[in-house]
């Protein structure tokens, strides 16, 4: 079994984050940058096919050649080899736009799971796992907290806010996951050794027969034109408890005043 | 004249809060284009919603009246978007920005051409273009955005971004239609659905006022006073990482930027510092009030009231105060 998990370089969250005022998008170079946390998720559920199947597991990237610390921080978790698309012209491409290059990539070779995180930590919108699916007319199972593969039959439990729903299709597919599903391991000093070593396949949206109009800044969907800091906010009331909880009274009657109770 | 499409989220027959507060907001955004406000029921039993719905400002209902809608994963929903698209002149879609509608509008911006912005906070219509307002970065920067012009507009909307505002409007005219479905939509097939928590406590996304809980909560047991809390308030019951993490609470609950996003009018936590990856999924609640025992945790730079002690006497005594405030 073939399996591509798609990672994403975003900004530390504890980090400061820029948009850069010539083209409102989001500085991507302007503080710490690190594997998306979500993507971990993604990572370990595809070490257990691994483990499991034998399967094969490819990571792809879209971003510039810095980025290739990403790739080998993901590779380190002991996956088999990377796809890195990157070109100048996919800078401010939406989440449509990411999608259409990520779909051109996986369109390009063979795979039967594609195992996303459900969200990035940084633009947060989940529409890429299903947009992929679309552009390559497969079953979106996303917002995973459950995942099964028998064969070519493939078992998801889709989270919600009430709960899950059990869904049931066949591969080839795409899922999304949610930190529900495990809890990844640690990169070892042998897989960060051999993440050095593993095989790197770049290539540039001509590769891909993607043409740069059809991604990038001038091809968004939705574009963002205006943005404020949100203002300073007013330092609150704090009190201090003595211990008896008396505090909590003080507590009701600010709820009170707001008209909470 | 164009029709503003409002996808329902529903549950059991009934709207949840948040498609209410969509249909307020395509009000505001017809009042200015002169649109048509229409609400779309996918499933079965929008007979009981229609009152509702009219009340709160529908003035459309295109009802496909089809247990297939919830039968399959997301292609129904978006086939029967498309066949409304084939009939009728939309001027934009609103759907509610949560896990599973976020795939139907994405698989049918790209059927469809279309543009979309989720997690909207706001919308107001400039020059003719309706602008969507989010908020990014955890609450810090907020932005103005819009879809390219010719695209189809599809907007996520936050839980509590908008009030429900009843209006005295009539029943809307309903207006059942069919939906052919492909064969790639039944490729999925949904077996069961697993209903988790209590029918009777909101979800963290849409609760108006959420209880949420950390690491000094010391233990599992220390959400049964959670949620004792939360019952007093009417409220949801979230958790941090650190406690999810330790099997304390479900992953479902977890607030943070590996978690869930929200923006209640108010957040109350208990044991929780306040790190920069919580504050990613709740610095834009309203009010915000911390109960910590210590005093230089992150929190308490952005509680609008802070208690500064040991939960274990803050939030029993709180609940009492509540109760007897209640009588």
């Amino acid at each position: 079994m073939k399996v591509i998990v798609p990672v994403k370089r975003v900004p530390d969250t504890a980090g400061e984050k820029v948009i850069d005022e010539s083209t409102n998008t989001m500085d991507r170079d302007a503080g710490e940058t690190v594997l998306c946390p979500v993507n971990e998720f993604a990572i370990e559920e595809a070490v257990k096919l691994k483990e499991s199947t034998g399967a094969e597991v490819t990571v792809l990237l879209i971003g510039p050649e810095e980025a290739q610390s990403t790739i080998r921080k993901a590779l380190s978790y002991g996956l088999d080899g990377a796809i890195q698309v990157t070109d100048e012209a996919i800078t401010g491409s939406d989440a449509i736009g990411t999608a259409r290059i990520l779909a051109a990539a996986l369109a390009d070779v063979e795979f039967d799971l594609v195992i996303f995180g459900n969200q990035s930590t940084d633009a947060r919108t989940s529409l890429v796992p299903a947009a992929v699916a679309e552009l390559l007319d497969l079953p979106s199972l996303t917002y995973a907290r459950f995942l099964e593969i028998d064969g070519d039959a493939i078992t998801v439990h889709r989270e919600h806010e009430e709960g899950w729903d059990v869904v049931e299709s066949t591969l080839p597919a795409v899922v999304s996951v949610v930190e529900a599903i495990n809890e990844p391991r640690y990169p070892n000093f042998k897989g960060i050794m051999a993440a050095k070593s593993k095989p790197l396949d770049v290539k540039s949206l001509a590769d891909l027969g993607v043409e740069p109009d059809q991604v990038g800044m001038g091809d968004a969907s939705a574009t963002m034109y205006e943005f404020t800091s949100r203002p300073p906010k007013a330092a609150g009331t704090i009190v201090e408890d003595d211990g008896s909880g008396a505090a909590a009274s003080d507590l009701a009657d600010w709820m009170e005043e707001q008209k909470f109770i | 004249m164009s029709d503003i499409l409002v996808l329902i989220d529903h549950s059991e027959g009934t709207p949840r809060k948040v498609s209410l507060q969509m249909l307020t907001a395509a009000r505001r955004i017809a009042a200015d284009t002169g649109d048509t406000v229409a609400a779309v029921w996918l499933g079965e039993d929008a007979d009981d919603a229609e009152e509702v719905l009219g009340a709160n400002g529908a003035q459309t209902l295109y009802w496909w009246d089809d247990e297939d809608a919830d039968a399959y994963v997301t292609l129904p929903k978006v086939e029967a978007l498309e066949a409304l698209l084939d009939e009728h002149d939309v001027g934009a879609i609103l759907f509610a920005s949560s896990n599973h509608t976020k795939d139907v509008a994405a698989r049918l911006a790209i059927r469809r051409d279309g543009g979309v912005i989720t997690d909207v906070t706001d919308l107001a219509v400039e020059d003719g273009t309706i602008v969507a307002t989010k908020e990014v970065f955890g609450g810090a920067t907020i932005t103005k955005s819009r879809v390219a012009d010719g695209k189809l507009a599809l907007f996520g909307v936050s839980a509590n971004a908008f009030p429900v505002e009843a209006t005295d409007g009539d029943a809307p005219d309903v207006v059942e239609f069919d939906v052919d479905l492909s064969e790639a939509a039944q490729a999925a097939t949904v077996v069961s659905v697993e209903k988790q928590g209590s029918a009777d406590r909101p979800d963290i996304g849409e609760a108006a006022i959420v209880v949420a809980g950390g690491r000094g909560l010391g233990n599992e047991d220390g959400f049964e006073l959670m949620e004792e809390l939360a019952d007093v308030l009417g409220a949801g019951v979230g958790a941090s990482r650190a406690a999810t993490d330790a099997g304390w609470y479900p992953h479902r609950y977890q607030i943070g930027q590996t978690g869930r996003t929200i923006s209640p009018l108010l957040y109350l936590g208990s044991g929780i510092s306040g790190a920069i990856q919580h504050r990613a999924g709740m610095q834009t609640s309203q009010n915000i009030v911390a109960i910590n025992k210590d005093a230089e945790a992150p929190i308490f730079q952005i509680a609008d009231f802070g208690v500064v002690g040991d939960l274990y006497d803050v939030v029993p005594a709180l609940v009492e105060e509540l109760r007897d405030r209640a009588d």
